[in-house]
């Protein structure tokens, strides 16, 4: 999987795929506090897309994509999103991940606490993604044969 | 008797997953086939609790028919068994991603993953 | 007003310095060590701070999202937790300053993910004694657990084996316990373990059989992590092969807290009526505990290795910490977690000593001591002198006062068998660690042994130095205020 697959067909039919599965997982993240899905779902069919270009295209397309060395900070940001949202929590007043009093201006509780699920939501869904793939990195990069 | 069998499918299923699964861990020598009878035997703690969730003639949570009365509660299949083995499965995955990692390592040293021979080269 | 959250902020500590850690360390690796350091510093500082309040104030319970319990997932901050968090982040602090120097030794390059995964195994480790929820304890136990597979495996030659075996065994045990924590679940209906206390004294639920079996299956689960007599296996490789600073973290801490999780089970959850009412469950458990320690007690007389003999004798020592367990009344309790604080100092500055003969020497190999080392270490073996002494159990060190609680304990309830394992258990610990003092202080050098009696002084750099003298100094110290520790765990017993 360092090198392309010698099949024109294969890169084509996931160079098809890949913006569906994307979009896909997007909807699966932001839905996740209102029908099912969430976090962890959205943030693996992220990673299955962007290793769907991965594992048919080779190294040299891959870079394209998102580069090796950048999956490290995206997913420290990831986490990083769900703690300050709960560290801003507590320090506006309120236990640690208590969304009611998060400092967003004109919003009631209810709606508070539906956004303060989106935003970690989000977070965990990058950071998932990240990981996975770093993952699949760190295990190509062992490869002896092409 | 009967009832015993049929009665309970959803618990006898869960037993002979997880004999299944720790028959994998005990008797099979390669170390892969060890990792894939872990994961078994944790997809059965997971049906475990997804069996228990269900009630008689119930529907999804997020299921909108305007039939069935929201505020009565045992319409709704219980959604908690539900959320705590999504987390259950992510720390599967976990455990599957760092034993993958490990037997990378192994195999690395000591070109070989069947554990009789793996006891004998580090002796 | 920060004492009212110092529950979260302990966990949270290490979940940002977690973070911060990778974050820096792509940049320079040098700057991971010192991060860990001030990180577990920091948790250090704050469990110390709640302990202080607890001491004026009482137990503290901690809401997560403002959502009550039962509904809600809290941390209940009351004197076990604040003992044992107390405990376990100092003995963590004093580790990590250690290691500075045997990390470029041992595993070169590789210091960002180690002080990471180090954090994150310490967040596990914090995060399972101060839940209130029995979900949330199996998350905690797994993340601590992952961690620890993958620092064991940062080491020798056999590590990453060793890791793979600890890691099928340590998740078979967790998903036993996880499904005990399912049957009580169908059971009750909620998992906090307050409420489901309140609701398990109710006849018509302790009555049903499911109650009994998943108290069965957290006790195996749990004891897989605790090294209870038969699921103690994976224990004496992965200590072995792992590096020095793993083990001086997992050793005296990993253990502990499992130890600590049966006491919540056995104690809180079910209380000892409940927990014996169809079989002698404690009973069985302290014959288990008490197989434990004479057979971790042989076994460490027969090895010539350091690092291993050191790992049997945690095997036996864990053993009276359940043994206290089994007791069940407050005299059994006191001695216990007494032995929890003196084993985990004990065993980090014995492993810290072992640490400072590998950077020094390049081994640990018993049979390769010579008359050379009290010149050559004279701090380092007078740190594991008096360790060691402590270990045995002899009057005014640390040691000699848990065993003498433990004693009582089982005077108490007129059980001389356990009082006779204690007592030849403290005896077969004086075989094996008075031998290595008789290779290092008493054998008279030899005549040809020209380069023993020139040694000069070669000791191990200061920042290994002072961990495991100020390891070895708080032995004395806690052997002459074990009075007031002692009044304050009579005060913790659940009655």
């Amino acid at each position: 999987m360092k090198r392309q697959f010698k099949s024109p067909i294969v890169l084509l039919g996931s160079r098809l795929l890949t913006p569906y599965i994307m979009v896909f997982g997007w909807y699966v993240i932001i839905h996740g506090h209102y029908s099912p899905g969430g976090g962890f779902q959205g943030g693996a069919l992220l990673a299955a897309s962007i290793l769907l270009i991965r594992v048919a295209g080779g190294k040299q397309i891959a870079k394209l994509q998102i580069q090796e060395f950048a999956t490290t900070p995206l997913a420290i940001i990831g986490v990083l999103i769900y703690f300050l949202t709960g560290l801003v929590a507590m320090i506006a007043g309120g236990y640690f991940l208590d969304y009611g009093q998060l400092p967003i201006p004109g919003m009631d509780p209810a709606y508070l606490r539906y956004t303060g699920i989106l935003i970690i939501e989000v977070g965990i869904g990058l950071a998932v993604m990240a990981i996975l793939v770093m993952i699949y990195d760190n295990l190509v990069r062992g490869e002896d044969y092409g | 008797m009967v009832d015993f069998f049929l009665g309970h499918y959803a618990y006898w299923f869960t037993i002979i997953l997880m004999c299944v699964g720790l028959y994998g861990i005990l008797f099979k020598k390669n170390l892969i086939k060890k990792t894939i009878g872990l994961a078994i035997f944790q997809a059965s703690v997971v049906l475990y609790f997804v069996s228990i969730a269900s009630k008689w003639g119930d529907v999804a949570v997020t299921v909108k028919d305007y039939n069935i009365p929201v505020e009565d509660v045992s319409n709704y299949l219980n959604p908690l068994p539900h959320t705590l083995m999504l987390t259950a499965i992510v720390v599967g995955v976990a455990t599957l991603g760092v034993a993958f990692t490990l037997l990378i390592a192994i195999y690395n040293r000591y070109e070989t993953l069947d554990e009789q021979e793996l006891i004998d080269k580090m002796k | 007003m920060i004492e009212s959250h110092i529950p979260a902020l302990i966990a949270l500590t290490f979940v940002v310095f977690a973070l911060l850690i990778p974050a820096f360390g792509v940049w320079r690796t040098e700057y991971s060590q010192p991060l860990s350091v001030i990180g577990s510093g920091l948790a250090a500082v704050f469990s110390l701070v709640g302990f202080l309040n607890y001491l004026n104030e009482g137990s503290l319970r901690y809401f997560f999202g403002g959502w009550e319990p039962p509904i809600g997932i809290e941390f209940v901050y009351d004197g076990m937790s604040a003992f044992f968090v107390l405990v376990i982040n100092t003995v963590a602090f004093l580790v990590l300053i250690h290691s500075r120097q045997i990390s470029k030794m041992e595993f070169p390059g590789k210091e960002m993910p180690y002080y990471s995964l180090a954090m994150l195994m310490l967040l596990g480790f914090n995060g399972m004694i101060l839940t209130g929820d029995l979900f949330n304890l199996y998350v905690f136990l797994e993340i601590s657990s992952l961690s620890s597979y993958a620092l064991i495996s940062i080491g020798d030659r056999q590590a990453p084996f060793a890791a793979f075996r600890y890691l099928i065994i340590g998740t078979v045990g967790g998903t036993l316990y996880l499904l005990g924590v399912g049957f009580l679940y169908t059971v009750t209906g909620t998992l906090n373990i307050i409420d489901m206390s309140a609701m398990l004294q109710l006849s018509e639920i302790f009555d049903n059989s499911a109650v009994f079996a998943a108290l069965i299956l957290m006790i195996v689960g749990i004891g897989v992590k605790a090294a209870l007599f038969p699921m103690h296996g994976w224990l004496p490789d992965a200590y072995t092969y792992a590096s020095s600073t793993s083990t001086a973290l997992i050793a005296p801490i990993g253990t502990k807290v499992a130890a600590y999780i049966l006491f919540r089970i056995i104690f809180w959850l079910f209380s000892i009526d409940i927990t014996d009412a169809i079989a002698p469950v404690s009973y069985i458990v302290g014959i288990l505990a008490c197989i434990g320690i004479l057979y971790g007690s042989i076994m460490a007389i027969a090895q010539s290795e350091m690092k291993r003999m050191l790992a049997y004798s945690s095997i036996s020592q864990i053993g009276y910490i359940i043994m206290g367990l089994s007791l069940a009344n407050p005299l059994g309790f006191a001695g216990a977690l007494l032995h929890v604080l003196n084993h985990a100092v004990m065993k980090a500055c014995l492993f810290l000593v072992s640490g400072n003969l590998r950077m020094k020497e390049g081994h640990s190999d018993i049979s390769r001591f010579d008359d050379s080392y009290r010149k050559k270490y004279p701090w380092t073996m007078a740190s594991f002198s008096v360790a060691a002494i402590s270990m045995v159990g002899l009057p005014p060190l640390a040691g000699f006062f848990s065993k003498w609680y433990l004693a009582l304990g089982t005077i108490d309830n007129e059980n001389w068998l356990f009082l006779a394992v204690i007592l030849i258990s403290s005896l077969l610990n004086a075989v094996y660690f008075f031998r290595i003092l008789e290779k290092v202080y008493m054998m008279n050098p030899k005549k040809d042994q020209k380069e023993a009696a020139e040694a000069k002084k070669n000791e191990a750099p200061a920042s290994m130095l002072i961990p495991t003298s100020v390891l070895a100094i708080a032995l004395i110290v806690i052997g002459f205020a074990n009075a007031a520790i002692v009044g304050f765990l009579f005060n913790i017993f659940p009655v």
